[in-house]
């Protein structure tokens, strides 16, 4: 998917032919799915950031046919700004805001893997280890203690900053999930980690590759 | 034409880190007796109509779907001439 000021979108495409499916581009104007086996909304600056990340991508055309098409099941994948356009979307819960430090953070971090069981990471083990690129200036998660808990009670805290969040993040938070596990969100960018030559590993195809066998194995069985 | 002031502000227990880059600075100036800066938004709607009830349910309205976010934002209302 891309909107007025996504930067990554062809990285995220990239991903996906790395994992052995077809991208098909989607655009924010068009209300047009196109019949996709899944969405990622990549990362960037849609609409320039204004009034908040991700508060005015929630409402251009495309997000009317995404929103409810994600709620029946479709498997959605928002990375950095895609993660606050699903959280602004109310597809997921909390909210992202400013760095506590301020800066703006463009580092390598590492990240455990707490929930294997999504659409997005069944190709990993639990507590697998993952090391990709952070660069965020807003991307310290926010939550009522109410909604933190019940996240960690249910399973959907999928990533975790270890050995701690470098943004100021809730509970090392790095990314959640919706209750049926379709929609995944995460600030840190797996889509620059998945080839030793042009990130740090290749530690992030595992979120693409999970997705694609999942259609695979669905695809078998029609 | 009614103008309705809509100011956001991050909710008390949101951490604001510009409001804390603003503090140290004003320190910095020598505006030691400062003790606490918070830092929001503030939005000037010009609606059409009176500047009654209805107006103030709009803005209302527009405030709590686009212009704060209400897990990490509050919002106040108020008219000016």
């Amino acid at each position: 998917m891309t909107f007025p000021g996504s930067l990554d979108d062809q990285d995220a495409a990239r991903a996906v032919r790395y994992a052995g499916a077809e991208p098909v581009a989607l655009w924010h104007a068009d209300r047009d799915l196109r019949g996709v086996d899944a969405v990622i909304l990549p990362g960037g600056f849609s609409y320039g950031d204004y009034l908040r990340c991700g508060a005015i991508a929630r409402f251009s055309p495309v997000m009317g046919s995404l929103v409810p098409a994600a709620r029946a099941g479709l498997p959605v994948l928002g990375i950095c700004n895609g993660f606050q356009i699903l959280c602004e979307a109310h597809l997921l819960p909390g909210a992202l805001t400013r760095n506590a430090a301020l800066r703006f953070i463009h580092r390598d971090v590492r990240l455990d893997v707490v929930n294997a069981g999504t659409a997005w990471t069944s190709g990993y083990a639990a507590g697998q280890s993952l090391t990709v690129p952070l660069k965020s200036g807003e991307g310290a998660y926010a939550a009522s203690p109410e909604t933190l808990d019940e996240l960690e009670r249910t399973g959907r805290v999928v990533v975790r900053y270890a050995p701690a969040a470098p943004n100021g993040s809730a509970r090392d938070i790095a990314g959640i999930c919706s209750a049926e596990g379709n929609i995944v969100g995460l600030m840190p960018h797996p889509e620059h980690a998945i080839d030793p030559l042009t990130g740090p590993s290749a530690d992030g195809l595992g979120f693409f590759t999970s997705i694609v066998s999942a259609f695979a194995g669905a695809g078998a069985a029609r | 034409m009614a103008r309705v002031i809509v100011d956001v502000m991050l909710k008390s227990e949101i951490h604001d880190p510009q409001g804390e880059a603003v503090l140290s600075a004003s320190h910095r100036l020598g505006f030691g007796n400062v003790t606490g800066v918070r830092q929001g938004k503030r939005f000037e709607l010009d609606i059409d109509g009176p500047a009654g009830d209805a107006a103030l349910a709009r803005a209302e309205e527009l405030a709590r779907e686009l212009l704060a976010n209400p897990v990490i934002e509050e919002f106040s209302l108020s008219f000016v001439e």
